[in-house]
């Protein structure tokens, strides 16, 4: 299994960990509930260095991004964060990520840790353009603060900007703790946070160097069983539970990072046929009636009659109640409110919710 | 602690034996290694369990496990106060996290049981 820069420390915190995508991560180090309310409460510490990260740069770097990507990178300008799909030619989904625009030349590309290789695969073969692809996750490391003190917390840290002033899905070139650092106001968990990118030889000086202010912050280092239940609460999909390679943007409440007009993508001319055939699935979010926890791939029920499964489903934190996300037939009707959940053989009653489950 | 006066399954659940009535719960071992516990989900009064095979679910934040019985016989007790504070379970897993009393078919099956210096050596060695 392939380990952060900072697996050492992790070790030390006596994290329990888990394999997560090829990766041995710390699942927790305190508790997965404590962690949780940390980032909800205070700050939280994520060691995120098991993503991955790939530089396009030169000439045809913004072609490439461009026809690779559902949303529209043109709406990037120098210092701004996409949030995009990669479809393939079915309309499938390769990937979610992020899209850093350094420049029109020069972009970096976020992607999800289990993808690393296949992503690569995907955007070097659709290199055309002659745009140069590097994959820099060996040499990056991502440190995550989230919760409502981070801007406090990271202040002292960065003389040199205003992180206050970084609005949400913005993006400096900087110093942390006098570590260069991409500063991004960006994060997975609904909470304000800053993603901070560095050098994998500088991880160890960055956590060390923030640990002690968010333990002071009555803050926790995250593990990834915090991260999952906080991203979930937050209404937001993780690929390969919510999404795979056989699932389109419709199917799971992703149409609006589908930006086709007057642009041309891979996928395109596949979503836009199965757009017009209609739709068979939705993504809907539930909340459990009783106290049974509904997980991935449960069965879901309406009048009897079997219409979707669980894709992700956890105990919320924050609202002590259980909750999660089914894709469903389309004809289900949100606002009709009640469905059953096969759990071990019976049933349990859930009601559909709107998405996010918390509002901050 | 573990303490002496109890049995054990390598599946973490332990037995008490008082006559012919056992109570039986989970290790503190296995609760600090699930943490977070949101649910239980035990039979009614009635239920014949069976030695090493499952009689109920505990699910925390993260996963769901399997409950094994230690011993066979009839369920004639449930901790119905799981169901509202299934938390009891990491709060007090000897005491008010308990989970049945079963009248027991057969009490030799409790001499297949660890002892608790049996148990100490089998988690060391699953942790090792």
């Amino acid at each position: 299994m392939k380990r952060t820069p900072l697996y050492h420390i992790h070790e030390s915190l006596n994290a329990k960990f888990t394999e997560f995508g090829g990766w041995e991560m710390p699942l927790q180090y305190s508790s997965i509930v404590k962690e949780h309310l940390a980032v909800r409460m205070n700050v939280g510490l994520f060691d995120l260095s098991h993503m991955g990260e790939f530089e396009v740069r030169g000439q045809g770097a913004n072609e490439l991004v461009q026809k690779l990507s559902t949303n529209d990178v043109g709406r990037l300008t120098d210092g701004r964060v996409l949030y995009t799909l990669f479809c393939n030619e079915t309309g499938g989904i390769v990937d979610d990520l992020l899209i850093y625009r350094h420049a029109d030349d020069h972009y970096m590309l976020v992607v999800n840790a289990a993808n690393i290789e296949k992503d690569l695969a995907w955007v070097e073969t659709h290199n055309d353009t002659g745009a140069k692809i590097k994959d820099v996750s060996g040499n990056t490391a991502l440190i995550a603060l989230q919760g409502p003190k981070t801007i406090d917390l990271l202040k002292p840290f960065v003389p040199e900007h205003d992180v206050s002033g970084i609005s949400f899905f913005r993006f400096v070139l900087g110093e942390v703790a006098g570590i260069p650092t991409v500063i991004s106001r960006t994060g997975y968990t609904g909470e304000v946070g800053f993603e901070l990118y560095v050098s994998a030889e500088n991880a160890e000086r960055l956590w060390n160097a923030l640990y002690p202010a968010v333990i002071e912050a009555d803050g926790q280092p995250v593990g990834l069983g915090a991260r999952d239940t906080l991203r979930l609460e937050a209404g937001l999909r993780l690929y390969g539970m919510d999404m795979n390679d056989d699932t389109n943007p419709f199917e799971v409440g992703l149409s609006k990072f589908v930006k086709s007009k007057n642009r041309q993508f891979i996928g395109k001319r596949a979503l836009l046929a199965q757009k017009k055939k209609g739709i068979e699935k939705q993504m809907i979010g539930f909340q459990m009636l009783d106290r049974a926890v509904a997980r991935t791939d449960y069965a879901v029920y309406q009048d009897g009659e079997q219409v979707g499964e669980v894709t992700s489903g956890a105990p919320s934190p924050s609202l002590k109640r259980n909750i999660g996300f089914a894709t469903v037939l389309s004809q289900v009707v949100p606002d009709d409110g009640k469905i059953d959940i096969e759990i071990r053989g019976k049933m349990h009653p859930a009601k559909i919710v709107k998405v996010p489950f918390i509002s901050k | 602690m573990i303490p002496q006066n109890l049995k054990y399954n390598e599946s973490h659940e332990w037995a008490r034996q008082e006559g012919d009535i056992v109570t039986i719960g989970i290790t503190d071992y296995a609760q600090s290694e699930i943490q977070d516990i949101v649910y239980v989900e035990l039979p009614e009064v009635g239920t014949e369990l069976t030695q090493k095979t499952e009689f109920g679910v505990i699910e925390s934040v993260k996963a769901a496990f399997d409950l094994y019985a230690p011993v066979s016989g009839e369920v004639i007790e449930v901790n119905e106060s799981l169901l509202d504070a299934p938390e009891q379970v990491n709060d007090s897993p000897y005491d008010d996290g308990w989970f049945l009393k079963i009248r027991i078919t057969d009490p030799s099956e409790l001499d297949a049981l660890l002892d608790a210096d049996g148990y100490q050596a089998h988690i060391e060695a699953e942790h090792a």
